[in-house]
């Protein structure tokens, strides 16, 4: 009895932990772009275009006979990097050094992106002539979904905390060292200066524009790597599926109170809620919903995301909310 | 006492498009004194010191340091050279502490816990209370202004530059910020003290500089100075502006404010105890340093600001009917004919949608009044023409967008369109402010013309000259109580300029006194 519940729970959690990992990238990635006082709503573009940069590697790297494993990681993981540098690096400075209105930037960076992710994917698929409107990159996401060998000796203590491919850890550790330069750094306590009050910083001989230029481009490749986890896990790339979540790592944001740590246990739970309605029978519950119902429960993460706002702006506690220079431009001539 | 300078300026000017905020300014401050810098609103005092801690930059002219010629473009760089502002409005980060706010900025190892320990030895040394860990938005005014200091202090400054530090303070407050500026000085810091308050400046300083229309005009030892010397030296002698004023005609009581209080958010007094009437056929005036609750009034009687105590009662012209004005909206305060042209810093800030041009402008007053689904635009256009006409607003067309016209203009559509709507009280906050003599003068003439139509105006003003001209009536008002009454046909500048001060020096004063009536 205890067994089985165990091994359902097991495999609940590390599922959940897969599946929540791409949020987790994107959700970090945003955190420190928005700590800089920027809204990057072109964050589910930056994730596709991270996603397809990634899977263009991967394929035609692929293409090679005789593949060098160490390429093989790198390779793809680069042109993911670069990818979503070029992506933070336009909205970057059309927000920062022209002023544009972040929002209408943002979005249609996510247009842009999805759109460039699907253009791409397409080609390839021609490339390809299969008729399954995808791209298989199945060799190179075998060897990204490599885990430690002996993890399965060790019982549920392997499989809850040695079981996973190192992209998961990656993303773990970039959220905690993102939290600790964050909140127990002088780098971290500049950043949220400038997304606090970026005259002030600037009057204490802050690089305002710096800050806002690192924070954003570092931020868009984290949130880059989230794209391309999660076409590994697929095996590749299909058209208009990483745009939801994109927009489920922003609410993961909202959820996470700003702060990556909050993010890493937002991501699991969203990771079981974007999934709970495959787990069902996984679980062993004997529940059959009508066709369509699926779509209902991928709601579940942003109505939890409103009943947190809710929650927060009920509290009013100044640390749970956002930056408050987010989403305003700043220059010097102003004051 | 000998007197080794710490910082001398020569020949400082400084111009924002054509104003002159600086002209050929000559200052110096020596090690271990107390500078007051005294001046009227606009005299260019804030953007002197402005260039010295790295805000803006000189058009011309030299900055020395302890002799020695230096050139600040950033704040960084006046920290570098041990000069250190504090600013009016604070520049601290709401949301962290105390201690992150002071090492912000600063490079180096970072270590939060020694730093706490470096700001509690500076704090115990001067005599400050602060708790270091505490966040910003937790913070009283003082202890944000305690902040800025150490953080100031924290930089080792050996000038310390404070812009009108006890504007926001209370009495006791800012007898212990004196305690704790005498203590530096005695360390041998040097510290300049921008103020309005002349009770100020003759207990704080040892010399005061004195600038008029950014003009250096002279320095006096405080020993020697007394209230009407250096209201002489700021107010200065001006051509004499002529202004028709007519006798009231038959002036009846039209609005009456009776011990009216208000509170401001963190619980302060911005308006205490003030009494006064609005009669018919009058321009009354109301004088007093900028922030005396000037504007919190306005909107008390407009309905925007919330009374915690007081009446205020409006008699209608035509019934003769009292109204409490207390228990009306601001909407059914309007269509009494309760007119409110504020002009504030920002001038589109209240009144007028920048991106929006003067006939929809017009149409922001009068919506309420169409009946169909349609917007009717032809009255407030013709209105919108008849004001371009008659104010001589410069613009291409009435469909241009208000942002784009210059201040001047801006200030005349806001005014023109109260006045359209026949007020029977109008209320007009530096309505010249920023305007050039002809507009301002243009200005001027319509409310001489709304009070010789009857209207009760309340005017409220900065420049002196143009108030004793004016109004027949001027009130005084100073930390939101009402410092006295005065005359306008017999008073002079300088019973208004020491009324302005008297509140602040007597904080606890009796009941404003009436002294002409």
């Amino acid at each position: 009895m205890f067994e089985a519940f165990l091994s359902k729970f097991v495999y609940v959690l590390t599922s959940s932990i897969n599946n929540g990992m791409p949020v987790l990238f994107g959700a970090t990635g945003e955190i420190l772009t928005e700590k800089s006082g920027h809204l990057n709503l072109g964050i589910p573009g930056v994730m596709a275009v991270g996603g397809i940069s990634g899977v263009i590697a991967a394929f035609f790297y692929g293409q090679v006979p005789e593949m060098n494993p160490i390429l093989t990681i790198l390779l793809p993981m680069l042109a993911c990097l670069l990818g979503s540098l070029v992506m933070g690096l336009i909205y970057c400075f059309l927000t920062v050094t022209l002023r544009a209105n972040q929002n209408v930037t943002g979005l249609a960076l996510t247009t842009f992106g999805i759109g460039i992710g699907n253009f791409f994917g397409a080609s390839i698929i021609k490339i390809t002539h299969v008729d399954i409107p995808s791209v298989r990159i199945d060799a190179t996401s075998k060897l990204f979904k490599a885990t430690l060998p002996f993890a399965s000796k060790l019982g549920w203590f392997g499989e809850i905390f040695l079981s996973y491919r190192f992209l998961v850890y990656l993303g773990l550790i970039i959220a905690f060292i993102a939290s600790f330069i964050l909140f127990r750094t002088r780098l971290g306590l500049h950043l949220r200066a400038v997304g606090e009050n970026p005259a002030t910083a600037d009057a204490a001989g802050i690089n305002v524009n710096k800050y806002k230029y690192f924070a954003t481009c570092i931020g868009s490749m984290i949130a880059g790597l989230g794209g391309f986890f999660y076409c590994i896990d697929k095996n590749g790339w299909s058209n208009d599926t990483i745009e939801p979540l994109g927009w489920i790592a922003i609410a993961l944001v909202i959820f996470a109170i700003w702060k990556p740590h909050m993010a890493v246990v937002g991501a699991i739970l969203f990771g079981l809620l974007l999934n709970l309605y495959d787990l069902i029978p996984a679980l062993g519950l004997n529940i059959k919903f009508p066709q369509g119902y699926d779509k209902l429960f991928k709601m579940i993460p942003y109505i939890v995301t409103i009943i947190v706002l809710i929650i927060t702006s009920a509290r009013k506690k100044r640390e749970y909310q956002p930056p408050s220079h987010l989403g305003l431009s700043y220059f010097r001539e102003d004051r | 006492m000998d007197k080794i300078p710490a910082l001398e300026l020569k020949n400082i000017t400084k111009t924002f498009g054509s104003i002159v905020a600086n002209k050929d300014v000559c200052l110096t401050a020596n090690k271990g004194e107390i500078l007051a810098i005294l001046g009227e609103n606009g005299s260019g005092k804030t953007t002197l010191m402005n260039m010295i801690s790295g805000i803006y930059f000189p058009d011309a002219g030299q900055i020395f340091i302890n002799g020695r010629e230096v050139v600040i473009t950033s704040p960084k760089d006046a920290f570098d050279n041990g000069v250190g502002m504090i600013h009016q409005h604070f520049k601290l980060v709401d949301v962290l502490t105390a201690a992150e706010n002071i090492v912000l900025g600063l490079e180096g190892r970072f270590n939060l816990k020694t730093a706490t320990k470096e700001v509690a030895s500076i704090a115990q040394k001067y005599g400050f209370d602060i708790d270091p860990m505490k966040k910003i938005y937790e913070m009283s005014v003082s202890e944000k202004q305690t902040v800025e200091i150490i953080k100031v202090l924290y930089r080792n400054a050996n000038i310390l530059i404070l812009d009108e530090p006890t504007a926001v303070l209370t009495p006791q407050e800012s007898d212990k910020l004196f305690d704790v500026l005498r203590r530096m000085k005695e360390e041998g810091k040097t510290i300049i003290i921008i103020t309005h308050k002349l009770h100020e400046v003759l207990s704080l300083s040892d010399r005061v500089a004195v600038l008029r229309k950014g003009e250096y005009i002279c320095s006096i030892k405080t020993s020697e100075a007394d209230e009407s010397i250096l209201t002489e030296a700021m107010v200065g002698k001006k051509i004499s502006l002529n202004i028709e004023r007519k006798e009231p005609n038959n002036p009846v009581d039209r609005l009456v404010v009776k011990d009216l209080q208000c509170l401001n958010r963190e619980g302060v007094h911005v308006l205490q105890d003030v009494s006064f009437t609005a009669r018919s056929g009058e321009i009354l005036g109301i004088a007093g340093i900028a922030g005396s609750g000037q504007r919190e009034l306005l909107e008390a009687i407009a309905g925007l600001q919330h009374i915690s105590s007081g009446e205020i009662t409006y008699i209608d012209p035509k019934t003769d009917k009292h109204e409490n004005l207390r228990d009306k909206t601001p909407v059914q305060i309007r269509q009494l004919g309760v007119r409110l042209s504020f002009v504030p810093e920002d001038r589109l800030g209240m009144g007028l949608v920048g991106n929006m041009d003067i006939v929809d402008n017009m149409m922001l007053r009068s919506y309420g009044k169409g009946k169909s689904v349609f917007l009717k635009r032809k009255e407030p256009r013709d209105l919108a023409n008849e004001i371009i006409n008659s104010l001589e607003v410069v613009t291409p067309s009435a469909s241009t967008a208000v942002r784009k016209l210059s201040g001047g203009n801006v200030q005349k559509v806001l005014v023109g369109r109260e006045i359209a709507s026949t007020p029977t009280v109008l209320m007009a906050a530096y309505p010249v402010r920023g305007l050039d003599i002809n507009s301002s003068y243009m200005i001027y003439n319509l409310l001489n013309q709304q009070k010789a139509n009857g209207v009760a105006v309340i005017f409220v003003g900065e420049d002196l000259d143009v108030l004793v001209e004016l109004c027949d009536r001027i009130m005084v008002i100073g930390s939101g109580r009402i410092a006295g009454f005065v005359d306008g046909r017999e008073a002079t500048k300088e019973q208004i300029g020491l009324l302005m001060t008297k509140n602040v020096s007597k904080p606890h004063s009796e009941k404003a006194e009436e002294v002409t009536q």
